[in-house]
């Protein structure tokens, strides 16, 4: 038997499918209304799990108190309230669709070190969700 | 193969505090869940059974045989009860998500004749739950 712990957060963000790799035209037909000029913005779900040995002493396999600061720092704060094509580096160069958000969140949160990053999941709406676990990204890497 | 899930909900009291902390550390590691008065949640578990469909009745399990087993090994023993002081299985362990459904997955595992127990997810609220697999050697699921 192997245990997980999944902690669910909120962020509010807009975005733009657009890449100048495409034509206007291709832009166009490639994203649709995902490519109009502004942006528009989602309430994504962003669902965090960890794997690890639970702690005889706390009987936790992360501290929430430790968990949640982190992530705080690592994502809600930069992406938060942002336009992610032009406030958040990460998406200047590649577009901001959300394999590629949970990709980055996954990048950044890795590093957590009190236990194993095995998935991210972003739903974008209750309708579309994207999930990165740490086998995929190793056979990526 | 097939999973099927059945879906049971809780409500139970608890706290955080290991003796073998000082009251200072208690209070840094657990924060607010260390008030000894305790607090409640409403747990929701989810219970995952994956198996082939018997070919006379097209079922994994019946979900009513699982739901009696949720019943006597779950709901009696947790639902309503202090978490610390009233369930055997959790005596020594601090009551955590992980820790209760760790106690679930081996309460349920012997009891599941048809089909195996391959998933227990126990939510504290919408935004926490923990997850037991089957683990095959590997981390992958069974």
């Amino acid at each position: 038997m192997k245990t997980s712990l999944t902690r669910r957060y909120r962020f509010a963000a807009s975005h733009r499918l657009h890449t100048t790799k495409l034509s206007e035209a291709e832009n166009k037909r490639v994203y649709g209304k995902c490519s109009n000029p502004y942006g528009h913005g989602h309430n994504y779900v962003l669902e965090v799990t960890l794997t690890g040995p639970v702690d005889l002493a706390t009987g936790m396999i992360a501290n929430l108190g430790e968990l949640d600061p982190f992530v705080q720092r690592e994502v809600i704060e930069p992406f938060d309230q942002k336009f992610l094509n032009e406030e958040v580096d990460e998406f200047r160069e590649q577009v901001a669709t959300t394999e590629n958000v949970a990709r980055e969140i996954f990048r950044r949160l890795k590093s957590f070190p009190s236990a194993r990053l095995e998935r991210v999941r972003i739903e974008e709406t209750s309708k579309n969700s994207f999930e990165v676990t740490d086998e995929m990204e190793e056979v990526r890497a | 193969m097939i999973r099927i899930t059945r879906k049971v909900e809780f409500s139970a009291a608890h706290f955080y505090h290991n003796p073998n902390f000082s009251a200072e550390e208690n209070r840094r590691v657990f924060g607010k869940c260390n008030n000894p008065h305790g607090h409640g949640h409403n747990y929701v578990l989810e219970v995952t059974i994956a198996g082939e469909p018997d070919p006379t009745t097209g079922m994994v399990l019946d979900l009513k045989d699982l739901k009696d087993i949720l019943q006597r090994e779950v709901m009696e023993r947790m639902d309503h009860r202090h978490l610390n002081y009233e369930v055997p299985e959790l005596a020594g362990q601090i009551p955590t998500c992980e820790n209760i459904a760790a106690v679930i997955w081996k309460l349920l595992e012997p009891k599941i004749k048809t089909g195996k127990l391959d998933r227990v997810r126990l939510f504290e609220s919408p935004d926490l739950f923990a997850d037991c697999t089957a683990d095959n050697g590997n981390g992958a699921r069974a």
